[in-house]
This record gives C-alpha cells, sequence and structure tokens, in this order.
C-alpha cells in the first residue's frame, strides 16, 4: 500500500480511538465521586488531550514535511531542556556553557538531521558537546561542586537533546521498499503510537489490577502486574500495526517490545533523577507551565535505541 | 503594537514569565508593582506577567542611563514598554528625581519600580532606597502589591548580555496594609519581607 492511504487509514483510526476515549472520560468525569478517582480521571483526561494535539501536530508535520518536523523536535528539545535546567541548581559560572547548549548545540544538532550527516549528529553531542562543555565551563573559573555542575548539563543534553533528536531522526532512515515511497514518517508515529500506548495502558493495568510495587520509592505507580499487563498490550498494538512498518508481524512484536522495555526504563530513570532534584513531576514543580520531560521521558529513552536497531537490521 | 507583542513573545519563549498570584487576584485598581531586581529582563518579565488589561494602564520604571541610553534602547523601552525614566545619578539636586513618577500616578496609571535601585547579583532583595516609602506618602491610596521574580538572577547574571532560556515565575502578593504612623524604615523593612516572603 502506498504512504498516503495507509496515513489516511491511520489517522482515522487514530481519531475515532481518541474520540471515544474523550466520550468516555466525559462519562467517567460525570460519575467520579471520591478525590481519588477524580484524580486517576483527570489523569487519563490529560493523556487523552495530550494525544488530540499529538495527533493534530502529527497531521501538519505529514503536510508540511521533513524539515517542518525537525523544527518542531527541535522546539520540543528547546523547552525539555529548559524545563531540565530549571530544576538543576547552577550557578552563574555555568552561564557560557549553557548558553552554548542552548544556542549553538540545540540548533546544530537539528541541522545535522536536516542535511542528512549521520557521522556527525551521531556523535555530536556525546564528543563535541561533552568535551566542550566542560571547557566553556572552567573558563568561567568557578570550581565549586565542578564536576556535579557540568556532569548535570551533559545530562540534560544529552537527555532532552541527543536522545530526543533520534525520533525525528527516523526520516532519514533508508529502507529499502519502504523508505522511497516517503513512508518514514510513519515509522516516528510508530515508535510514538507505542510508547504513548504501553504508558497508558501500564497505567490503567495498573489501576485495576496494580498490587506489587516494582520501585516504590522512585516511582510508586509502577507496579509489576501493570507493567506485564501494559507492556503485552502495547506489544500487541505493535504488531497489529506491522503494516505501517518495514517489518513483518513478529519482528514488528519485536520492535515493540524494545520500545516498551527502553521506555519503561527511561519513565524509571528520569523518575529518579526528578525526585532527586525535589520534584514529583517536571510540570507542577514549576508553576503554570512545564510537563514537556513528563512526556517525553520514554521516549528519550526508545528513540535512540529503536533508530539504531532500525538502522542495524533494516538498512544496507 | 507590533513590538510589544514581539518583545511579551520572546519574553515568553526564554523565561515564560508565568504570573502566580499569591493569596490574591489581579486588581483594576491603580497600584504600584515592586519586585526584587536581579537582571535587565526583570522590567520586562514583570509586565509581561500582568494581565493585558492591566498592562495597558502600567508603566515601568527604568533608570536613564541604560534604557535611555541609546537611541535603540529608548525606542524599544518607550514603544516596546511604555517605561517612564528617571534619572538615577541625580546630578541637579535642585529638581525631584521621582518628578516622573508623581506625574504617572497622577494621571491615574499605575507604576513597576524595583526599590533597591539596581540590580542584585543573589535572588533575595537587599534593603529597598526611600522611593518607595515617598510615594506611598504623597499617594495613600494606591495600592502596593509586591512582587517576587524567581530565577532571573540565574537567567541573566549581572555582566551577560543575553538572558538563558530559564523558567521564571512572577509571584505576585497581596496589597501592603497600611500602618498609621509608621516610620520610614519600618515601612520599608516591611515591604521588603513581603517580597521575600514570596520567594
Amino acid at each position: 500500500m502506498n504512504v498516503q492511504p495507509k496515513f489516511y487509514w491511520l489517522i482515522g483510526g487514530v481519531v475515532v480511538l481518541l474520540f471515544i476515549a474523550t466520550v468516555i472520560g466525559m462519562l467517567l468525569k460525570m460519575r467520579a465521586t471520591t478525590d481519588s478517582s477524580r484524580t486517576v480521571v483527570d489523569n487519563l483526561n490529560q493523556r487523552t488531550r495530550a494525544w488530540w494535539s499529538m495527533i493534530a501536530i502529527f497531521v501538519l508535520a505529514f503536510f508540511i514535511g521533513r524539515n517542518a518536523t525537525l523544527v518542531l523536535f527541535g522546539i520540543i528539545s528547546f523547552l525539555a531542556l529548559r524545563e531540565f535546567i530549571t530544576l538543576t541548581p547552577t550557578k552563574s559560572g555555568d552561564y557560557y556553557p549553557l548558553a552554548l547548549s542552548f544556542f549553538l548545540l540545540v540548533p546544530l544538532q537539528y541541522y545535522l538531521i536536516g542535511i542528512d550527516w549521520y557521522a556527525l549528529f551521531s556523535i555530536f553531542i556525546p564528543v563535541y558537546g561533552f568535551l566542550l562543555l566542560p571547557a566553556f565551563a572552567a573558563l568561567a573559573g568557578d570550581v565549586e561542586d565542578f564536576l556535579a555542575r557540568i556532569a548535570k548539563i551533559q545530562w540534560g543534553v544529552m537527555i532532552a537533546v541527543y536522545c530526543v533528536s533520534h525520533a525525528p531522526a527516523l526520516l532519514l532512515l533508508d529502507v529499502p521498499g519502504y523508505s522511497e515511497s516517503g513512508q518514514n514518517v510513519l515509522l516516528l508515529f510508530y515508535l510514538l503510537l507505542i510508547v504513548q500506548m504501553s504508558d497508558v495502558m501500564q497505567y490503567v493495568f495498573g489501576k485495576l489490577f496494580g498490587k506489587t510495587k516494582i520501585a516504590p520509592v522512585v516511582s510508586p505507580s509502577k507496579t509489576v502486574e501493570g507493567f506485564i499487563g501494559g507492556g503485552a498490550s502495547a506489544v500487541a498494538i505493535g504488531a497489529a500495526m506491522w503494516w505501517i512498518t518495514p517489518f513483518t508481524p513478529l519482528q514488528s512484536a519485536g520492535m515493540a517490545l524494545i520500545i516498551v522495555l527502553m521506555g519503561f526504563f527511561g519513565g524509571l530513570a528520569l523518575s529518579a533523577i526528578k525526585r532527586s532534584l525535589g520534584a514529583k513531576d517536571w510540570g507542577t514543580m514549576i508553576e503554570g507551565h512545564g510537563g514537556v520531560m513528563d512526556r517525553m521521558d520514554s521516549v528519550s529513552f526508545a528513540a535512540p535505541i529503536f533508530f539504531h536497531v532500525t538502522r542495524y537490521y533494516f538498512t544496507p | 503594537m507590533w513590538l510589544s507583542e514581539l518583545l511579551i513573545g520572546s519574553v515568553r519563549l526564554l523565561v515564560g514569565a508565568y504570573p502566580r498570584w499569591v493569596r490574591s487576584a489581579p486588581s483594576a485598581a491603580q497600584g504600584i508593582y515592586f519586585a526584587n531586581h536581579s537582571s535587565h529582563m526583570d522590567t520586562l518579565v514583570l509586565w509581561s506577567a500582568l494581565p493585558p488589561e492591566l498592562r495597558r494602564q502600567t508603566r515601568p520604571v527604568a533608570a536613564k542611563d541604560y534604557w535611555g541610553g541609546s537611541a535603540f534602547h529608548r525606542y524599544v523601552s518607550g514603544k516596546g514598554f511604555n517605561v517612564v525614566l528617571i534619572e538615577r545619578a541625580r546630578e541637579d539636586r535642585s529638581v525631584d528625581p521621582l518628578q516622573p513618577l508623581y506625574d504617572v500616578l497622577s494621571s491615574g496609571q499605575s507604576l513597576i519600580i524595583f526599590p533597591e535601585g539596581t540590580r542584585k547579583p543573589q535572588a533575595l532583595p537587599d534593603p529597598f532606597k526611600s522611593g518607595l516609602y515617598h510615594l506611598s506618602q504623597r499617594f495613600p491610596n494606591v495600592e502596593l502589591v509586591p512582587v517576587y521574580l524567581e530565577n532571573l538572577h540565574r537567567s541573566m547574571p549581572k555582566g551577560t548580555f543575553f538572558p538563558l532560556p530559564l523558567i521564571c515565575t512572577v509571584r505576585f502578593g497581596a496589597p501592603l496594609a497600611t500602618i498609621e504612623n509608621e516610620s520610614k524604615e519600618n515601612f520599608l523593612e516591611r515591604a521588603r519581607r513581603e517580597v521575600m516572603a514570596l520567594a
């Protein structure tokens, strides 16, 4: 099948699903009586709303093309890094490494993807960024907590910029029999779909059957039952969506499993980080605005691995 | 005007400038918003955080030596966010440097001022200069609203020329209560504590 009809089927399907989810959310909201049930329903409705905006953005990106998608993810990286650094204690001596991260590393990383320079974009931040950031910081001459400060900046840049940028980097893969017809954008959609489905289903299964907590201190809502139930349904959805990918149904299930596992680890690791910074949500810690990292935590871990596995096994 | 929109848009993208009304609500009454001062962005950030209908009747007070320094600065500060420029150096002792502020208040508009007088490297404010006291004496019916600007000392520390993108929250407190026959020192210290209480 060509990309156009696939795309319309996909969007049509998602819009119908979202519509059903929105109606169910409204009904649940009317029936919720206790405080805790209201919190759960609000949380689900919030996710549904996030999905509506994501689908709107996705449709827009599909019609205006690859560069627009890159700009969009560049803005997401910028906002995610802004959130990360806001919650990280930095000092005035960190001004230049931070300025370098925001105004040079973010645009350059996406520019390199835009011009298809795989060899440089895949090492740009881990090598050049890694070495230049402490050099700039050292010039400021403040040695107090130097290692801790610079490590936090490097971490923020790696997660919010480098890792996140691997999601739109899927657009530059050359998968024979797939990329020629411009279908890579569906691969990006596949990644985001599995990550989100895994998150939502784990939440739902956890609420319904959750008993055994996996890491109570780090992330109290993650349970073994939720993880297995949610993970398995996300893998099943992944297998069922094989027709939008270059994979066979079995391969697609395997890929979905990788995405689910990495997404789970991402949620866990970033939850530990925000707790060590004294926040519960990236969003609520910053009054009035935030939450970009809450949406991108699983994506940031899943995207690079999904990118590289696909590249290794499915491109010449 | 387009320049105001551009400035507000840039401020939002860089530092957010999200307003937060702490145990208070935006009020249409004439007011003096006073805040801690740590960067050149402060004026613009506080002004951007005000609801549009209040912003239209509010004029930030800015130092003539910075915002009136070059033709560019004068254009941006005047057309963009409608500042009142005041003299910090005070060469001419015969003129009250606060006169431009009295004029603005007499005309019914609100003011944004930074009573420390100059930017400080730390988040919490230093002791206030007496300007706020004189304004409150002359215009007892104008509400004095304490404001705390968070994170701006990190975003644009003294000596740097471009703000870092860090999310800045603007916290508005409840207007200062009036206390009869309060001494200048007590009044200024109380006002400062109100700002610090919002931190």
